[in-house]
């Protein structure tokens, strides 16, 4: 059995910020991440991000990575990090089991937790969706930007959100064609200056669009989409067929926290938080009082958000272990404070009333 | 509709242009930052105290013309390349307009390349005169292309024949 003070899971931005945060407070943590580099999404990201300076702001997500590393860096008398390893259970009495290069098996027990497993990908659902050149957002940015490899030479996006502007934008970047970006609400879900730079580039943009069907017999070799009427009803005749042997399928995140369910943390179903999440108070403590949560597990949002929680967790776990930090009121009162200004928008008015939901004080 | 293409309407983008007299005597910077978001690295990167948002980061920026210089910084700073700098004081029959662009191959000066609007479809030949690309800009080279003052509202991009 491994003893530590805080185990942190999952080593994206709200888990390295967590880790900093907690080691700052004097706490010994130890951070397992299930893949064997750091950092998250954030690995993947090439573009610059948004958001305020304090959250670095303009700066690219994989450089915003480097920056996170650093600092845990110096903190690395306090921090142990184990990497190749993924928590496969949390039970009752506190212990969790996690499997290290896939065959060898640990038992660990924290005084305190903190759950940041980020999100994984939604699918969509239409004939053939198993084709080969179907992907998710996810395992096209792994391919071009981890691996170099272009995923194809014609690319349909499905999904208007950030996400789908971002990948598209990546994509033309590698040299790809994007053929068109399609979505199914009526209005472009992501940020209109992703949109604009990608519709310069002469990307068409569809909007209540939908996937009618895949067609290939080995691999992907058309797409057709249809349009949608008012109540979301596919319109006979509308379609339009695209000869492309990628489809990119962006049509959102979901929180990946089947751990803290298993721990039995009380759980809601929050849909502008985009699914299942822990209600948990205002320093990200879940019902189970020794489990802490930061990031896209507790609610899908941004980078920006995420890594604030995770110092915001990272502090009130340690807190909570009695390694209080010497400024830990005027630190919390920031975190909340920064966190309210992400929040403070009207493109983030779904997460406010989310946030506010999952929130028990 | 802007929200359903991705394409502003000539109003929104006459709405955010300073006037002709304020082009023609120098360079400085168009906005095209249509919506709120959260988001201010374009003010806080502008060392001429120019671009205003305030405590709310989700404000629209908002340009003072008169202590914008032009310098260009902001442009490669803006995650949404939503900047481009206009500048019409070196002739009466064109203006020169400077935009981030991350594509590669990079054009070069003196090269002739496709000018497009803003729904990326082909206006004119235009000419090169400039392109920066020093580590201070972080990947977001800037391209100055020498274009025919009638499409002062037009142009917002180009295209290279060796890209798609
Ligand atoms: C294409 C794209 C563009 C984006 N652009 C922006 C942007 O411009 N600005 C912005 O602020 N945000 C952006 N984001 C969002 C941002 O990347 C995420 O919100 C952020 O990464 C969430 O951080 P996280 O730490 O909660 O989760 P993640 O980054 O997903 O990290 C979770 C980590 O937990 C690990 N893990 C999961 N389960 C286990 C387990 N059982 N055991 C061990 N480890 C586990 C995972 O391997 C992963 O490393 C973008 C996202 C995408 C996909
Ligand atoms: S062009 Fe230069 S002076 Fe003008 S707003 Fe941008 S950074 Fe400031
Ligand atoms: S940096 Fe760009 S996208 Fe961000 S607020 Fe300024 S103009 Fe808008």
């Amino acid at each position: 059995m491994i003893q530590t003070q805080l185990a942190i899971i999952g080593g994206g931005p709200a888990g390295l910020c967590a880790a900093i945060s907690a080691a700052e407070s004097g706490s010994k943590v130890l951070l397992i991440e299930r893949n064997d580099t750091l950092g998250g999404q954030l690995v993947k990201q090439t573009h610059m991000f948004f958001g305020s300076e304090k959250q670095y702001a303009s700066t690219r997500g994989i450089d915003i990575a480097k920056i996170l590393l650093d600092k845990l860096e110096e903190h690395k008398d306090n921090i142990t990090i184990m990497k190749d390893t993924t928590v496969l259970g949390i039970y009752e009495d506190g212990v969790i089991t996690a499997m290290r290069d896939e065959d060898k098996y640990m038992k660990i027990k924290p005084e305190a937790l903190i759950v940041a497993t980020g999100a994984s990908e939604k699918f969509l659902a239409f004939p053939n969706n198993d084709l080969p050149g179907i992907y998710g957002a996810g395992a096209v940015q792994t391919l071009m930007n981890v691996h170099g490899v272009k995923p194809g030479n014609k690319v349909l996006m499905v999904g208007a959100g950030n996400i789908g502007l971002i990948v598209s934008y990546q994509l033309m970047q590698a040299g790809v064609k994007v053929e068109a970006i399609i979505d199914a609400a009526p209005k472009i879900g992501g940020y209109l200056v992703h949109a604009s730079k990608i519709r310069r580039m002469g990307v068409p943009i569809y909007t209540s669009y939908t996937v009618k069907e895949a067609i290939g017999s080995d691999a992907l070799e058309k797409a057709i989409i249809w349009k949608l009427d008012e109540a979301w009803k596919p319109i006979a005749g509308s379609e339009i067929s695209f000869d492309v042997d990628v489809m990119c399928v962006s049509v959102g995140l979901t929180p990946l926290n089947e751990l803290l369910v298993m721990s039995g943390c009380e759980m809601q179903y929050i849909p502008e938080l985009s699914g299942i999440v822990p209600m948990r108070n205002e320093n990200y403590q879940t019902t189970v009082p020794h489990i802490f949560t930061a990031g896209d597990s507790c609610g899908v949002e941004e980078a920006s958000s995420a890594m604030v929680e995770g110092y915001l967790a990272g502090l009130c776990a340690s807190d909570h272990i009695g390694n209080r930090h010497p400024m830990y009121e005027e630190k919390k009162a920031d975190f909340i404070n920064q966190l309210e200004g992400l929040r403070s928008g009207p493109e983030a008015a779904h997460i406010r009333s989310g946030v506010e939901k999952s929130l028990r004080r | 509709m802007i929200e359903k293409t991705g394409i502003p309407s000539r109003e929104q983008v006459m709405d955010v242009f300073p006037d002709v007299e304020r082009i023609n005597k120098g360079p400085v910077a168009v906005i095209e930052c249509y919506k709120e978001i959260p988001c201010n690295p374009c003010t806080t990167s502008c060392k001429f105290n120019a671009i205003y948002i305030g405590d709310d980061i989700n404000k629209r920026p908002d340009l003072s013309e008169e202590k914008c210089i032009g310098c260009g910084v902001c442009l490669s700073k803006c995650p949404g390349l939503a900047i481009m700098v206009v500048d019409g004081s070196k002739s009466s029959e064109t203006v020169d307009i400077t935009i981030p662009y991350e594509f590669l191959p990079l054009p070069k000066p003196g090269e002739i390349v496709d000018g497009l609007d803003r729904s990326g479809a082909f206006i004119a030949k235009v000419k090169i005169i400039k392109v920066l690309n020093p580590k201070s800009y972080d990947r977001t080279p800037l391209v100055t292309a020498s274009v025919d003052r009638k499409y002062l509202y037009d142009f917002r991009n180009i295209r290279l024949e060796e890209t798609l």
